[in-house]
């Protein structure tokens, strides 16, 4: 049994394909462990496998962040204000990978509607690291990569619209991918900042990533705003990085502050491991970065402030009664919402209001700018950009709890990427002694490139974890690098 | 929207800190429909401004020839055939909501 929980996405697969490996005893295996769960990873866990088929990825149980509609199945985004919510309609992604063969094997916690870079935030408790459980997952998708990290799902989808895939991931010691703007649906997602949310694969290693975003891309008429990949998804065969041109920006690596010597350290051997195998680095530089968190956090929580606008106790989820109407909205709302959701309201409303709108939200769109012209200008001369995908290895429970800023800060590597669209990806580059000692834990190496060069990114993600050799199969193993 | 009191003073002097203090908070919930309870708003105050302070760096930037960005693919015009379709069923709508009369969702008087 153990052995059958350690296989990868594509090796379950196979063998499932080949008749060597009964869908059922597959996803009544991961169904046990997922009931017992040690981590609070799950919010929802599946009672039989109600979905799976012939596909790619026929007979995979996938965990699904809740913050994707499930019809008929609970739904809360981790938030309280959506408590006992049954939508009546599923979300394209889920929907893609059912078509795809896969079944949904629960639905797993998060930072209250993606809010958050430890899953502290939560209406339903934090979820724990499987490598130190006294320390976060990272966020918001924590509950998604503890389950893969920790053995409870072979593979997840999330959602990231600052960091919050390839944070936990990096935090977890898996592979987590954000795609391009567009290039998943958002249909039936729970939005938080329209412009940047995206949907993405969590996985133990770049080709599994590769086989759930085959599944998940394309265009679909629900959503507007999505295009798909061009071609589709190819899977990674390279093993070298012979010709292919890599920037390490020096405002996100080599000068950025608060970036633990175990992180730059790991992050400085990935790189010469990439010089090792063919690839060219050079320093290279993306002047406006600095200003991804000020700038994100501005448009974040103003889109946020519109978005959660429908958590009014009229439709759906919770209500609070008031004297009137307007108290009743005013109730639900506070009773509903949790402080990180308040707060990037009031964040929000704030920043859109008469006569700061243009100092804060119209300033913020043309940093933004700014940030998608750097990258513009980086991929002129390399292929892709890397840096760490986290300033620090995992952090202690409650540590940046009373300093949200701090916990903003979090997200320094990664805010850069989705405010200009592109898609990155963070792989695990080995193992780090955290800032004040202690077990050592995963570190992410990221890896970004421009708009729809998905195909590419996983190649060299590919190649590069190849010569790495994590071993990301169970914080247990001890990461074997 | 129109704003009175400290919160419409102009955006000229948020060079100075932005400092937010308790009216505006209330003023901001009150345009969120937030109610907070007394420690909250305190709470908020201090931590709001702590974070306008750190955004406010974006205003050392010469921004003025810049275009604002609001959507990052170019996309032009993705428009569907004007056709009527089923929607979802009234029935399993309401279902959800935390009260219904008469096939409709039911809410207090605006006006108690």
């Amino acid at each position: 049994m153990g052995e059958l929980l350690e296989l990868t996405v594509a090796q379950a697969a196979e063998r499932i394909r080949a008749g060597e490996l009964g869908a059922d005893e597959y996803f009544a295996a991961y169904r046990d462990v997922a009931t017992g769960d040690p981590l609070n990873a799950y919010l929802w866990t599946a009672e039989e496998d109600g979905s799976g088929g012939d596909g790619e990825l026929g007979g995979i149980p996938v965990a699904v962040k809740d913050i994707f509609c499930t019809e008929g199945v609970a739904t809360t985004a981790g938030s309280r204000i959506l408590e006992g919510y049954r939508p009546p309609y599923t979300a394209t992604a889920v929907r893609r990978l059912r078509e795809a063969g896969a079944s949904v094997l629960g639905k797993t916690n998060m930072d209250e509607f993606a809010m958050g870079s430890s899953n502290e935030n939560s209406g339903y408790g934090p979820v724990l690291n499987p490598w130190d459980r006294r320390r976060v997952p990272g966020g918001s998708s924590g509950g998604s990569a503890a389950a893969v990290a920790g053995g409870l799902a072979p593979c997840a989808i999330g959602t990231d619209t600052g960091g919050s895939i390839r944070q936990p991931a990096a935090l977890c010691g898996i592979v987590g991918m954000k795609p391009t703007y567009g290039a998943v649906s958002r249909y039936g997602m729970i939005a938080f900042a329209s412009s940047l949310d995206q949907c993405g694969p969590l996985t133990r290693d770049v080709t599994d990533a590769a086989l759930l975003l085959r599944a998940l891309q394309g265009r679909d008429p629900c959503d507007s705003t999505s295009v798909g990949i061009d071609g589709g998804i190819e899977l990674p065969s390279r093993e070298d990085l012979n010709g292919l041109r890599f920037g390490v920006p020096k405002e996100l690596a080599g000068e950025a502050e608060g970036i633990e010597p175990g992180v730059r350290e790991s992050f400085e051997r990935t790189v010469a491991l990439i010089e090792d195998l063919g690839g060219d680095v050079a320093e290279t530089e993306l002047p406006h970065a600095t200003h991804g968190i000020s700038a994100y956090y501005v448009i974040a929580p103003a889109e946020a402030s519109a978005n959660l606008a429908r958590y009014d106790g009229v439709r759906f989820g919770l209500r609070s009664e008031g004297a009137d109407l307007t108290e009743t909205y005013e109730r639900t709302r506070h009773d509903g919402f949790g402080p990180e959701v308040k707060r990037r309201i009031m964040l929000g409303t704030y920043a859109l209001s008469s006569g700061y709108y243009e100092a804060y939200y119209g300033r913020a769109q043309r940093v933004r700018t700014k940030i998608a012209e750097d990258f513009a200008n980086a991929f002129e001369r390399f292929d892709f950009v890397v840096t760490p995908t986290s300033p620090t290895v995992a952090f202690e429970l409650g540590a940046r709890t009373d300093d949200p800023l701090a916990m903003y800060l979090s997200d320094y590597c990664t805010v850069p990427m989705p405010l200009a669209g592109i898609p990155a990806i963070s792989i695990p580059s080995g193992l780090a002694e955290p800032d004040g000692g202690g077990p050592q834990l995963p570190v992410g190496f990221q890896i970004a490139g421009p708009a729809f060069s998905e195909n590419g990114m996983l190649d060299a993600a590919h190649a590069l974890e190849r010569a790495i050799g994590f071993d990301a199969s169970s914080p247990a193993n001890g990461g074997g690098a | 929207m129109i704003l009175t009191g400290s919160l419409a003073k102009p955006a000229a002097d948020l060079e100075s800190g932005a400092m937010i203090d308790r009216e505006q908070v209330l003023h901001v919930a009150k345009l969120a429909r937030l109610q907070l309870g007394e420690d909250e708003v305190e709470r908020m105050a201090g931590e709001l401004s702590g974070i306008l302070e750190h955004v406010e760096r974006i205003s050392e930037l010469g921004l003025d020839d810049v275009e604002p960005t609001s959507h990052v693919i170019e996309l032009e015009n993705v428009l569907r055939a004007d056709e009527p379709r089923p929607s979802w069923p009234r029935e399993k709508v309401l279902e959800q909501a935390p009260d219904s009369a008469d096939d409709s969702f039911r809410v207090p008087s605006p006006q108690a």
